[in-house]
């Protein structure tokens, strides 16, 4: 499903005194199938931003297209839902939405809400524990027995098991450790590839910006500064520096060797690329390693 | 929520800001008995002078106290159709159906009833307005100083208030928080029959209590690293000292109820 943001802004408590703007005229299209990264500095209206695309909160200006569902100031709360089945949603530290007795029902419970048997729930909630690298043995036991990452796997396994089209992840590896990190960002990534799913990932890791986004979106003070691959937007580093966003480490490290004149036909901003173009910039080097 | 204006503090500078918190307690509490005592329309006009005076003299505009006054409006409603309608009989008969009677004194009533409401929210709403939570309790703790002589252990219960207020916006926020999550999984909070919405609840409190407890070990924990303990006298960051504007502001009121005990009938 496609995603279209049409000069949209957002005030907080709009017509009160304590009036406060977090997004000013944001347009940006994110295509079907797309992974689009959004970054920025706390506060720079990320959070408020995704929030916009199933409706939590409702655009005070402009408009929002999804597919064929269209948000504007004037949507009403009544007719959502076909929106927000197409839309999972894992927010900062899903964890705490856990509230059922069993794991098994807790992730039954979303696809319940929009329809789903008990008995079709049921079952996806076990494919689901499977998916997020959770055994069945899990299913009848109390999620608030679980350790935090083993909390968050179950919380992100109650989103996927909607089945939605779209998944909105707000920085959903933070607090995990290294290994989880990368286990759930290549959980991401093997359903954007395989079920086609779109991606919005809110992220401090630009690591995770270069090896996985199509594009990336930068925020700052409610504004859209750029929204371009990742490459476009690493590469000009002049720019980089003055919009004061932090740079993947082997683009950084790939930086300080071109300050030493080495010339790169394209920044490489993943680990593998950087070794890939040392490589062929330099064979012997690989060969060390047969 | 954001419409909920009782108990919220809007920071600004006026003369009603920068009382004492404990003279506006008292004011307030004694401001409670002045409206129960008056009973002409005179002393009501007086009262509803005063009550406009400080609301006026805060800065605070009239829109946000019309606002505070829509949570209660179904109670005042309840309560004045009550009084129209069921009021002993006394003066003319205007209406009259089976055991409903609308008569003059009902009428009265319920007008004196719709003022008495009005007054005391406004005043309470110019309170909590007007005094930064930690203020109030700071305030309340103070008025109730004199009670440690009866060993109630009035430093404990100010902290224990000071930490509830001081938990409201974060636990509100936390709410926020999950009613969203549950949001995007397909619950539609306040929609459809009473038991639907009850029950559409569930996945918003026993969150909402998990995390409530979880922060209170932590901060149990981090207070006693710190080297917390009750029972000990502790000093006071925020110290209140009665100033003149206080003394001014008592001798305002008392002008105002000798002038509505005088019109007032007795």
């Amino acid at each position: 499903m496609a995603i279209t943001f049409e000069h949209v802004g957002y005030t907080y408590q709009a017509g009160t005194p304590m009036a406060t703007p977090a997004l000013s005229d944001v347009s940006f299209t994110v295509p079907d199938h797309g992974y689009l990264a959004i970054i920025g500095h706390t506060g720079s209206g990320k959070s408020t931003l995704i929030q916009q695309i199933n409706a939590l909160l409702k655009p005070t200006t402009g408009k929002i297209s999804v597919d064929d569902f269209t948000i504007t100031p004037q949507t009403t709360n009544a007719d959502l839902k076909p929106l927000r089945r197409h839309v999972g949603m894992v927010f900062q530290f899903p964890e705490s939405q856990l509230f059922e007795e069993t794991i098994q029902r807790d992730i039954a419970f979303g696809p319940q809400n929009f329809g789903v048997s008990e008995d079709e729930a049921n079952q996806r909630a076990l494919n689901m524990l499977e998916t997020v690298g959770l055994d069945e043995s899990f299913a009848d036991r109390s999620p608030f027995e679980l350790s935090g990452g083993q909390m968050r796997r179950v919380a992100i396994a109650g989103v996927l098991a909607m089945q939605p089209k779209i998944l909105v992840l707000d920085e959903p590896t933070a607090g995990l450790d290294p290994q989880g990190r990368l286990e759930m960002m290549t959980l991401f990534n093997r359903l954007h590839q395989e079920q086609g799913l779109t991606i919005i990932l809110v992220t401090h890791q630009m690591e995770d910006v270069a090896a996985y986004a199509d594009e990336v979106a930068v925020m700052q003070a409610g504004k859209l500064l750029t929204c371009a691959t990742p490459q476009e937007v690493f590469n000009d580093s002049d720019w980089v520096q003055s919009s004061d966003i932090a740079v993947p480490r082997a683009a950084k490290f790939a930086q300080r060797l071109s300050d030493r004149g080495v010339k790169w036909d394209q920044l490489p901003l993943t680990a593998d690329q950087l070794a890939d173009q040392l490589v062929q910039r330099w064979p012997g080097m690989g060969a060390h390693h047969e | 929520m954001s419409n909920f204006i009782f108990g919220r503090y809007l920071p600004l500078n006026s003369i009603v800001h920068r009382l004492d918190p404990r003279s506006k307690l008292l004011l307030s509490f004694c401001y409670l008995i002045v409206v129960f005592l008056a009973n002409s329309w005179l002393s009501y006009a007086i009262l509803i002078g005063f009550t406009l005076a400080a609301i006026l003299s805060s800065k605070i505009s009239l829109g946000f106290f019309l606002k505070g006054l829509r949570p209660m409006l179904w109670l005042i409603a309840f309560t004045v159709v009550v009084q129209l309608l069921f009021s002993p009989a006394g003066g003319h008969v205007y209406f009259h159906w089976t055991i409903l009677n609308i008569t003059q004194a009902g009428l009265v009533n319920s007008g004196v009833i719709f003022i008495r409401f009005l007054l005391i929210i406004m005043m309470s709403t110019l309170l909590t307005l007007s005094t930064q939570p930690l203020d109030i309790a700071t305030g309340l703790s103070s008025l109730m100083k004199p009670l440690r002589w009866v060993r109630i252990p009035v430093d404990t219960l100010a902290m224990m208030l000071a930490i509830a207020l001081r938990f409201v916006p974060t636990l509100m926020d936390e709410a926020t928080k999950i009613m969203n999550a549950q949001r995007a999984r397909g619950v539609d909070f306040g929609e459809g029959g009473l038991i639907k919405q009850a029950k559409s609840f569930i996945p918003l409190m026993v969150p909402l209590f998990m995390s409530a407890f979880n922060r209170a070990e932590d901060l149990s924990t981090a207070m006693e690293a710190r080297g917390y303990r009750d029972s000990e006298h502790r000093s006071q960051y925020r110290i209140l000292t009665w100033q003149r504007r206080d003394t001014m502001t008592w001798i305002v009121f008392l002008m105002v109820l000798a002038a509505m005990l005088a019109t007032r009938r007795w």
